[in-house]
């Protein structure tokens, strides 16, 4: 049976009923529903953006067929609720690949719409949204609505990131991207500080797609910000080389580690050993995409790995060009509280702009990291890193955000009143109405 | 490559099926209701791989149609390697035990018209002496409820006509599958409150595509429903009767 509730299982709310959608010209009467509703995909997100407290959640990933492939110019037309992981397995053996994608293959293209979801090649390609050349959008008031950037422009770019509150997305027109192989040929460098890894990030942005870093958030200074550093590109064998390299099964996250391994004393214990398990300061080769992108999909309910009082998701956006102090602070904060999982993922977004009114990346640096639920002791350490980022002009993602404050809300994502006004009429949220009230 | 023939291609099962053989490169001819759908399942199963897929639309209980049906699937499939049937209706029990109408009609869109097309398709698979024959009925047949009998009974009543008709064609090297589901969390179940053992379309279509595949007789899934079938049919009568199930 599938479960209705968000990634951490938190907070816990009812629904007063869950209406599947089947077939694209077979849509329920939503006049007949004295609630307001929600699109709910595939519960990838970690907060309560995804819920609709005893309102109505539309389960739309029965919406998943197929409708149109295009082989020349790679534009893939599908139901919002197929997911990433359905169509790598239908393109790549073709030789395509998802212009962008999360961290997990197991997201609905409607759920990587609406939260704009962002990759390892921000600074290359900008976000998911900047790949959609249109869609259609099914509202209560209007019914079946075609947006496009030239078509119901201001309804394309509110969707957009628009958290599943403008309607839903019945199907989607993808540009995928052509790649050589199923397989990047990567690099992993260590860094002994957060100095170095801005001048890796400024090196390796012309020259490869995809970058990201796992950093040790327990260390102190001089090591403060000290990490491995991975970039790469899909592998494109010189001539006359096999198609089919001897791939690495090397995996560039700490994901192998134990249950107990999220106390404060082992994740120091594991940081230690998992930043010094690459002895040299810069090791490489070839890997498959799947445990490039998606090594997380290996483990199956992560959220036991944090027993029963849970976890908590954090990730934040910072600009960085002026000063790097306010990321520096935040780092000082987390190792001196303890707290924090091995989990971590930092990386540098570029200034590629998405249509998305509410769209989180902006240029900038991003740290996503994890936080076992200690109580009170964590939410003041997020608080205290709330201040921070807030304050220099930063931001939170929704889609694992249960807990910022409306007017922090409201002034990081400042078009919010403009994007209000294409809002169905009949669609709400448990995070909207949170981030709106208070 | 092989050439299939969908009956009650709309099914959610169905296509969670077939969309599998669509990425082997499968032929398809889809029988179902209605053209729009049949369409969109098309356009699916094309860009999932499929070679080709024709659709035929065809309302199952108008059992004179049928022989015209398969003549034109053979026609257009030239051999068919394996037909799957699908179609089906959850019977409103209350209602059907009101009127008799209603009962009659189940019957035959759940059971009938099965007999009717598999009367003709079995003959050609019997000559062309191989290919799969598979066809959806459920675990509800397994033993009458008070709760829903009327389809039961029409499940109960396919399923032993499977039983002989694989009886008869496996001496014509033909295998006959019979799929079991539970619960299934498709259309037809979608009025229903769901419950955990509710099971996944998808893991119930890529079971019933591996067991057509690997020519099983019988097929009970997800697996675990075996068991408690088992348990079902084995609860005396006398205290059976009483409990409200
Ligand atoms: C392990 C892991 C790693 C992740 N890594 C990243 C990452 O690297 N980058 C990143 O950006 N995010 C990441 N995420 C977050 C995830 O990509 C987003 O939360 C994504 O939106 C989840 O999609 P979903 O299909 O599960 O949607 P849900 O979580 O079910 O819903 C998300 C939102 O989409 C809306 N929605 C869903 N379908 C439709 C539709 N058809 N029409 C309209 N609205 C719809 C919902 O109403 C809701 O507001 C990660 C999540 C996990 C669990
Ligand atoms: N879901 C379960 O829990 C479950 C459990 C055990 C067995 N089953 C069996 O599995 C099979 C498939 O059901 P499903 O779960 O996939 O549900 P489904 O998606 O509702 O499929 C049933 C299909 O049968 C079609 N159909 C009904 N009457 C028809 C007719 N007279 N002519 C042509 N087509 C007709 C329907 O077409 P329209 O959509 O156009 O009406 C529908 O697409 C059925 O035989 C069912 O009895 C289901």
């Amino acid at each position: 049976m599938k479960r209705y509730e968000s990634w951490t299982r938190q907070p816990k709310v009812n629904h007063q009923t869950i209406v599947p959608l089947h077939w694209r010209d077979e849509l329920p009467d939503l006049s007949q529903f004295d609630k307001l509703v929600l699109p709910f995909g595939l519960g990838r997100s970690y907060g309560d953006s995804c819920l609709n407290e005893h309102g109505i959640l539309l389960d739309v990933t029965g919406l998943n067929q197929f409708i149109a492939f295009d082989e020349e110019t790679g534009i893939l037309r599908c139901e919002g609720g197929v997911s990433i992981e359905e169509i790598l397995k239908m393109i790549v053996p073709r030789g395509w690949f998802v212009p962008v994608t999360a961290g997990t293959k197991y997201v609905s293209v409607g759920g990587a719409i609406a939260n704009d979801v962002h990759g390892k090649n921000h600074h290359t390609a900008g976000t998911f949204g900047c790949h959609i050349p249109q869609f259609e959008l099914w509202r209560s008031d209007r019914g079946r609505v075609i947006c496009s950037p030239t078509e119901n422009k201001e309804l394309y770019e509110a969707t957009i990131g628009g958290l599943g509150l403008t309607g839903v997305i019945l199907w989607a027109d993808i540009q995928l991207k052509r790649i050589p192989t199923p397989f990047i040929d990567m690099e992993c460098i260590k860094f002994r500080t957060i100095d170095e890894f801005f001048d890796l990030s400024e090196d390796s942005h012309e020259r490869y797609h995809y970058t990201v870093s796992w950093v040790d958030c327990l260390a102190q200074e001089p090591q403060l910000g000290r990490g491995l550093f991975t970039r790469g590109n899909f592998y494109d064998p010189p001539l006359g080389a096999k198609k089919e390299p001897r791939a690495l099964p090397m995996i560039p996250m700490p994901i192998d580690l134990p249950s107990y391994a999220v106390n404060p004393l082992t994740v120091k214990l594991f940081n230690e050993l998992y930043y010094n398990k690459q002895l040299r300061k810069k090791i490489g080769g070839v890997i498959h995409y799947n445990p490039f992108f998606y090594p997380l999909d290996a483990i199956n309910d992560w959220y036991k790995v944090y027993g029963k009082a849970g976890f908590l998701q954090y990730q934040f956006v910072i600009p960085y060009k002026e000063t790097r102090e306010p990321i520096k602070e935040i780092f000082r904060r987390i190792a001196k509280s303890g707290q924090g999982s091995p989990l971590v993922v930092f990386k540098t977004f570029g200034d590629i702009k998405s249509p998305g009114m509410l769209s989180f990346p902006r240029p900038g640096v991003t740290l996503a990291l994890d936080f076992a639920f200690r109580g009170e002791k964590t939410l003041k350490l997020l608080d205290e890193l709330d201040r921070i980022v807030f304050e220099n002009g930063g931001a939170l993602y929704p889609a694992k955000d249960a807990r910022m404050s409306g007017a922090s809300f409201r002034a990081s994502y400042p078009r919010w009143e403009e994007f209000a006004d294409y809002m169905d009429p009949k669609f709400s949220s448990s995070f909207w109405r949170r981030v709106t009230s208070s | 490559m092989l050439k299939i023939l969908v009956i009650g291609a709309t099914s959610l099962i169905a296509q969670e099926t077939i969309r599998h053989f669509a990425a082997d490169g499968a032929e398809f001819f889809l029988v179902g209701l209605s053209a729009d759908k049949l369409k969109m399942i098309q356009d699916d199963l094309l860009v999932r791989g499929a070679k080709q897929v024709s659709t035929y639309e065809l309302d199952l209980t108008r059992l004179d149609k049928h022989q015209e049906l398969v003549d034109t699937a053979m026609e257009t499939l030239g051999v068919i390697d394996a037909v799957l049937v699908a179609h089906g209706t959850l019977t409103d029990q209350k209602a059907a035990e009101q009127n008799v109408d209603i009962t009659l009609r189940e019957l035959n869109i759940n059971f009938l018209s099965a007999v009717s097309l598999l009367t003709i398709l079995a003959n050609i698979f019997e000559e062309q002496k191989r290919g799969v024959i598979a066809v959806i009925s459920s675990v509800a047949g397994d033993r009458g409820r008070g709760s829903n009998y009327v389809y039961g009974t029409a499940m109960g009543a396919k399923s032993i006509f499977l039983q002989g008709l694989r009886n008869r064609l496996a001496k014509s090297n033909v295998t006959v599958l019979t799929v079991k589901p539970g619960f299934v969390d498709t259309p037809m179940t979608a009025h229903l409150k769901k419950n955990p053992l509710y099971s996944d379309p998808r893991r119930v279509g890529k079971a019933i595509y591996d067991a057509m595949k690997s020519e099983r007789d019988i097929l009970y899934v997800p697996f675990f429903w075996m068991f408690i079938m088992m348990i079902i049919r084995n609860i005396p009568e006398r205290i059976f009767k009483k409990l409200s199930l």
